[in-house]
């Protein structure tokens, strides 16, 4: 056990969150600002720039990360976890910053689009190095019996991330006008990263090395290839994949599911206003936030095993009924209408429908002159009290993420030795995480069309098989074959 | 449990198979050959990358289930950090 001071290791607990915090809303604002960036860099009219703005979206966040992780997992690995982690920071920070200095299509022409690919592809590599790196380190600082209290901080990192860069860019609209947000002031959110991480750098620069990795430098225990320790020999990598496919795989879906495929069905599917959205979401996942620290804590009480286990069984069965009960709730069929009014104005046409209980349905259509096609779009703006109730059904899916998420840090860590820590459990959280959570909007959305074009009455409920299944067969894969002893890490 | 744990090795092995051909002919293929260029992308990351991870993973696993690798951490004195 790590004998260390209390001020110590809230230092380290701060500094690792911090910067992990830092990395995420770099990592969000791309998307957050998605539809800005999309105008200035990848004009939709030239089919290699659209081809390139995908591979942004999808690169960076499945398939480059699991590269981040094996190349930062090995340096940390032999170099030490504190250098490395500093390594992907400034690495995130610098292509951010980048991000927000790069001129656009009309300026620089093709260059553009291709110099944000490449920043992006930098982000999505410095995050694949990152996470491993701070919940190792804190990991290694935190004495037994309260490391799944003490990783849980990291673990609210992705949220707090979210949180911040939602709160930079509504400040930096608030602040500016549409047209000079629109012009310049998108890149304020980038330029921001650059000041945070240098706190973040100088915070972490006066951090020392990770007590058990250094015991283990200093008594020549480190590996000298940590990659072919990792996942060449079967001793360590079935443990890999059993890490991957009895944890992280269906903690990656819960926790796409809660945060991010709830909201775009909220948006997308149910067709209720941005805004109402935007703040909903915002309060369930502000509420839901503390349950990290909270099942992180219990896991050092009961174990991680089980309430990782029962939070991923909650999830399977009432899955289904919460999006029905959301889908319901502002279904307009089961509400009584008031008025209906009609209005024209420059080719689009907007019927706007009051319900008894406060809920506006707003159906705009709009015809293209010069082709006669039509395009409809719905949208709702719900009352206080169906906006009450999808919180709190937001909610109860933000806690079954804490319930997978909180625990994970303090589990993966002790599953591996400390000689190839950084670099084994690193890959599985970034393939569980980034392929089998970051590809479930697509899936999901691709099973609820096919349903909905075949007819099918709850063709609503058709993509939640995808987080079903997956999670499905991880709870079954983690009852059975996973030891639920918390192990000591200091071997 | 460690009998279990070896014959679920089979079905973690058929369940790889499985999901190898539904998602190469369900969703793979469909959208490699659909001409769009957002299904392009998706297509490729669901052949190349995710099937890839899954089928491989779920074969390797099912076969270590099936070989007793993951019979008991007690019973199994190979993984020294794994002692008790």
């Amino acid at each position: 056990m790590n004998k260390t001071k209390g001020t110590s290791i809230t230092s380290v607990i701060s500094a690792s969150s911090v910067g992990t915090m830092i990395e995420w809303y770099d990592f969000y604002i791309f998307g957050s600002l998605a539809t800005v960036i999309s105008t200035k860099f990848f004009p939709q009219d030239n089919p290699t720039a659209a081809f390139l703005s995908t591979l942004a979206t999808f690169a960076a966040g499945f398939v480059v990360r699991p590269f981040g992780a094996l190349f930062f997992g090995r340096l940390g690995d032999l170099i030490g976890r504190k250098y490395t982690f500093m390594v992907t920071l400034l690495l995130m920070g610098g292509a951010t910053f980048l991000i927000g200095c790069i001129p656009s299509y009309e300026t620089i022409g093709f260059m553009a689009p291709v110099l944000i690919l490449l920043l992006r592809l930098l982000q999505g590599l410095a995050l694949g190095g990152e996470y491993g790196g701070a919940a190792t380190y804190v990991a290694e600082h935190s004495p037994n019996g309260k490391r799944g209290f003490m990783t849980a901080w990291i673990q609210t990192t992705a949220t707090v991330g979210l949180f911040v860069s939602l709160l930079v860019i509504m400040g930096t609209r608030a602040a500016l006008s549409a047209e000079d947000f629109d012009a310049w002031g998108w890149r304020v959110p980038f330029w921001v990263s650059i000041l945070m991480v240098l706190v973040s750098y100088l915070i972490r620069k006066n951090m020392e090395e990770s007590p058990v990795f250094a015991k283990a430098k200093a008594s020549g225990k480190t590996s000298t290839n940590p990659l072919k320790e990792s996942f060449g020999k079967k001793l360590n990598f079935k443990f890999v994949l059993l890490a991957l496919f009895g944890a992280v795989m269906g903690q990656g879906v819960i926790w796409y599911t809660g945060q991010f495929y709830a909201m775009s069905f909220i948006e997308k599917t149910m067709s209720v206003d941005k805004e109402q959205v935007d703040s909903l979401m915002f309060i369930a996942l502000m509420l839901g936030t503390p349950f990290f620290l909270v099942f992180g804590w219990l896991s050092d009480k009961i174990g991680r095993k089980w309430i990782m286990m029962a939070g991923m069984l909650i999830a399977i069965v009432s899955y289904r009924p919460i999006y029905e009960n959301m889908y319901q709730t502002t279904n307009v069929a089961n509400k009584v209408e008031v008025s209906s009014s009609n209005s024209m104005v420059n080719n689009v046409n907007t019927v706007t429908t009051v319900y008894t209980d406060s809920t506006v349905r707003k159906e705009i259509q709009k015809t293209n002159t010069e082709t006669g096609a039509i395009t409809t779009t719905v949208k709702l703006s719900i009352n206080g009290s169906d906006k009450q109730k999808l919180i709190l059904l937001v909610f109860i899916q933000v806690l079954f993420v804490t319930m997978v998420y909180g625990p994970i840090a303090a589990f993966l860590v002790e599953m591996f030795p400390t000689k190839i820590r950084y670099t084994s459990m690193s890959l599985p959280y970034h393939i569980g995480n980034g392929v089998f959570g970051g590809l479930l909007p697509a899936v999901a959305t691709y099973l609820a069309t096919n349903a909905k074009t075949s007819g099918k009455a709850d063709w609503y409920l058709e993509g939640l098989w995808y987080p079903i299944g997956v999670a499905a067969v991880c709870l079954v894969i983690g009852v059975i074959y996973i030891n639920g002893k918390d192990k000591e890490i200091n071997d | 449990m460690n009998i279990i744990k070896k014959v679920l090795g089979i079905v973690w092995l058929a369940l790889g198979i499985a999901v190898g051909y539904y998602g190469l002919t369900i969703l793979g293929i469909p959208k490699l050959t659909s001409g769009k260029q957002d299904d392009l992308v998706f297509g490729i990351i669901i052949c190349f990358i995710l099937l890839p991870i899954v089928v491989g993973g779920l074969l390797v696993f099912g076969k270590y289930a099936l070989q007793g690798e993951y019979d008991l951490i007690e019973d199994n004195p190979e993984h020294a950090h794994f002692k008790e």
